[in-house]
């Protein structure tokens, strides 16, 4: 059904002089009260821009003065902020296009942040503005229209005929809020979807208008719920226009060598991709077989890191079903062009079942985590998922970790059709997953009751169906409340760091450390991998500053790159960031700055965790299901390698030990491990034993901030 | 039909005639970097002319906004209003035939005018006809 723009009544508007961008930044950012509408603007100090950088550190900064100690998910005084950083809209560097969405997560009761591509982000930008602050609640749907040409934010009424689920909404507003026709790739929309107002597990999805398809792709901010925080705050959507994208709309200090130095990258790519990862015909998706190959691949929630099936969910299979040819990229100018998706795929269940679609997608982490994990190797059932999830607002890697962990609990006779309310979670019943879905977009009991994540449910069994608590605590895949994402960690001390250790929950955007450990043994000490897993975070987190894409920065490699004596960093295409960014903001910039930069926003925003009662050594601890065999059986699977590490690395002889004692035993060690690996890596960022920034270290980066240092100095001090 | 600038290497002297005539014509300054026919000095006399085929078209299929177009006599072209510089057309080009002025804010190419034709004094370039698929 179509929605015409004098559908749309309007509830308020604000008026803006639209500002030019200059070496990078607008100067200023846009608060909008969502119950009034009211939009004014904040001017950004020289200081914050120096300390917080942009993107994600305005995010974090903006969102740190909104809220108190006690703010929840759903208290109106929670925000959902949109940054974009100083490199965000350049259309030269492939990847540089992303905007980073921070909030107080539902699952987590901390700030989540989120990467996101499409064309939102740099289209808020180029109005004028470094970060839009999205606070308190409207009484009744709303949709907020930003104007970036002539400087206006309308709030409206949502029109009832306005869908909710994404491939429908975000269609309906890019067709009514573009020009004509010829001007719907000036249109971007932010949408959630009927899932995400049932669950913890909501999403965000920014639109991009594809030409050559002729409608609308989306990408996801994914992890956290910030989809949810949006749904709460009764946003159907948020709609920006923008016509007007050049070469040089940051207006860049040196716009020669922004061009120099994204053509070298282009050049790469186009060069070396077909050789490497082939991210511009099957994107991440390339990953499946080698994590199959090397038993990393989740299978069954991550029970086992292989499947005979395996290759039935190969890149080969994607490669096929993927549309090819198409320039692929989520922001203009991205040769990696990785965002595939599949056309006129149709769907065989629930409300939009003979419907043909455009399944953006799967990435690798939704072909893992909703197929292999699942253990189900239909690609078709993977791509139904891939795209109910999208469209009903919820998250891939959440969702297929919680159904997973209710897969097993079927397995394990903890679930059962009465509980599941007749829905068969049998391991590979795609169709059941896609159910458990439908159920979360009706808000029916036992759709709610998934959505509400792992860490909930391990409780909620425990309680009400009797299961073993500690069973239930090892399975459910989760840190902090936030689902693990889809790499197999327990064979990788350094990845269990990698993805434990880190702000947000066990995410692999901070540090992916696996073949670095494991296969190519380069961090085989306690201080080896502590570097590491202070290095990669602090590098991985200057992308989220800057508003760019961390795949181009080690998906292509320089065909030299493996002569360098530290390849894991791809020191040329650090060298390229750093000239990035000096091209466009004019500052100099060199690697330790690079590092240095991230690291002020990081120990921020752990001191931010720390101010919301979390941030504590007990809040990096891992579910043992990611540390190592949980069952029997999961033992068995790879026992000859933990027989070896015990007779090897323990010193202990498994000969004649039941498998119970050999399970004890290779527990115990690995649990120390894990200790040893928290000294190191706590000691490495500048933190106590307890995990909270050290006041000297946060002098040393620049971030002694009065209120930052009032919150460390509290909980050192044992007061919180 | 695909029209296009066809060049004759053997016949090329290195005048730089026609570099001239292209940067004047479209960019009112004598530069050979300013030009959509490129000459390349191999030396010993020998010299390599680069200007685009019209056939091979992976600029258009790259280009995120649909700017490059093959116009109705089979010409590509790029709408420089709907040009966002990203330079992707740039690297794709098999030949280097699609260019980029340092610090300007879209790509140029040869479209086949036959203005550089017209003054060439050996007769290396010529503006010809050929079928779609046809080799060059």
């Amino acid at each position: 059904m179509s929605v015409k723009r004098e559908d749309f009544k309007l509830l308020s508007e604000s008026r803006f002089e639209p500002r030019k961008i200059e070496r990078g930044y607008a100067m200023r950012t846009m608060h909008v009260d969502v119950g009034s509408g009211k939009a004014t603007e904040k001017p950004v100090s020289e200081d914050m821009k120096k300390r917080f950088t942009g993107g994600k550190g305005f995010g974090l900064k903006l969102l740190w003065d909104a809220v108190k100690p006690t703010t929840k998910w759903n208290d109106p005084e929670n925000e959902i902020v949109i940054g974009m950083g100083p490199i965000c809209g350049n259309t030269n560097y492939p990847g540089s296009g992303k905007s980073l969405v921070v909030s107080i997560s539902p699952l987590t009761g901390i700030p989540i942040d989120s990467n996101v591509g499409g064309y939102f982000g740099p289209y808020l930008k180029f109005g004028g503005w470094d970060a839009l602050e999205l606070q308190g609640k409207a009484a009744k749907d709303v949709v907020l229209f930003f104007d970036s040409n002539e400087g206006t934010v309308q709030l409206f009424e949502a029109p009832a005929a306005l869908g909710v689920d994404t491939h429908v909404l975000a269609e309906q507003l890019t067709v009514a809020f573009a020009a004509n026709e010829a001007e719907r790739q000036n249109v971007s929309v932010v949408s959630a979807g009927s899932a995400a107002e049932h669950s913890f597990i909501g999403l965000l999805n920014f639109s991009l208008w594809d030409k050559r398809r002729g409608g609308v792709r989306v990408k996801q901010a994914g992890r956290g719920g910030i989809g949810t925080v949006l749904r709460d705050k009764r946003i159907k959507a948020l709609v920006v226009r923008y016509k007007g994208v050049v070469q040089d709309s940051n207006k860049a200090a040196d716009p020669a060598l922004v061009q120099r130095t994204g053509l070298k990258l282009h050049r790469e790519i186009i060069k070396n991709d077909d050789k490497q990862c082939k991210m511009r015909r099957q994107g991440t998706a390339h990953l499946m077989e080698v994590m199959n190959d090397y038993d990393l691949l989740p299978t069954n929630n991550h029970k086992y890191g292989r499947h005979e099936k395996g290759n039935e969910l190969a890149s080969w299979v994607w490669e096929k079903y993927f549309t090819q040819g198409l320039p692929d990229g989520c922001w203009f100018g991205c040769t990696m062009a990785c965002a595939h998706a599949v056309d006129g795929f149709e769907l065989k269940t629930g409300p939009y079942k003979g419907h043909k679609v455009c399944v953006d997608g799967p990435e690798y982490e939704t072909a893992a985590g909703c197929g292999s994990n699942l253990g189900v190797f239909d690609p078709e059932g993977v791509l139904e998922i891939n795209f109910y999830c999208d469209t009903y607002g919820v998250d891939t890697i959440s969702f297929g970790t919680i159904t997973s962990f209710l897969m097993e609990c079927q397995e394990l006779g903890v679930l059962n059709r009465e509980r599941t309310d007749g829905i068969d979670l049998s391991w590979g019943n795609w169709k059941g997953a896609c159910e458990v879905l439908h159920s979360m977009s009706r808000g029916e009991r036992f759709g709610t009751l998934a959505g509400k994540g792992v860490k909930f449910l391990a409780g909620y069994f425990s309680k009400e169906y009797g299961a073993d608590p500690q069973l239930m605590k090892d399975i459910a895949l989760h840190g902090k409340g936030l689902e693990q994402s889809e790499y197999i960690s327990k064979e990788s001390l350094a990845q269990q760091g990698g993805y434990y250790m880190t702000n947000k929950g066990p995410q692999h955007d901070e540090a992916w450390l696996i073949f670095m450990d494991m296969v190519n043994n380069r961090i085989p000490t306690f201080e080896n991998k502590a570097e590491a897993l202070h290095y990669f975070p602090m590098f991985r987190t200057w992308f989220g500053l800057q508003g760019l894409c961390k795949l181009p920065w080690n998906d292509v490699e320089p065909a030299d790159n493996a002569k360098h004596p530290e390849p894991n960093k791809v020191p040329e295409h650090v060298q390229n960031y750093c000239d990035m960014y000096t091209a466009i903001t004019g500052e100099k910039l060199d690697p330790p700055g690079l590092i240095r930069q991230s690291e002020r926003v990081y120990n921020f925003q752990r001191a931010f965790n720390v101010r919301m009662g979390k941030g504590r050594r007990e809040d990096d601890w891992p579910p043992y299901r990611a540390m190592g065999p949980v069952l029997e059986d999961e033992y068995l699977a790879r026992e000859e390698r933990y027989d070896k590490q015990m007779k090897e690395k323990i010193g202990v002889d498994p000969a004649g030990k039941s498998v119970a004692e050999r399970m004890r035993i290779t527990r115990e060690y690995r649990t120390k491990q894990y200790e040893s690996l928290l000294d190191a890596v706590f000691k490495r960022r500048g933190w106590t034993m307890d995990g909270c920034p050290r006041p000297e270290h946060l002098k040393d980066i620049g971030m002694d901030l009065p209120e930052v240092l009032e919150v460390v100095n509290a909980r050192i001090a044992g007061r919180a | 039909m695909i029209k296009y600038l066809k060049t004759d290497d053997s016949k090329c002297v290195g005048c730089m005639t026609c570099t001239s005539v292209c940067s004047r014509l479209y960019f009112k300054e004598d530069n050979p970097a300013r030009s959509a026919i490129q000459v390349l000095d191999r030396g010993n006399n020998e010299f390599h002319l680069i200007a685009c085929d019209q056939e091979c078209r992976k600029c258009v299929a790259e280009c995120p906004v649909q700017a490059i177009r093959v116009s109705a006599a089979g010409v590509v072209m790029i709408d420089k209003k709907l040009c966002v510089g990203c330079l992707a057309c740039v690297a794709v080009c098999p030949i280097g035939a699609m260019r980029y002025y340092p610090g300007d804010s879209t790509t140029f190419k040869c479209v086949a005018c036959g203005a550089c034709a017209k003054e060439c004094p050996k007769q290396a370039l010529e503006i010809v006809r050929k079928e779609e698929g046809a080799a060059s």
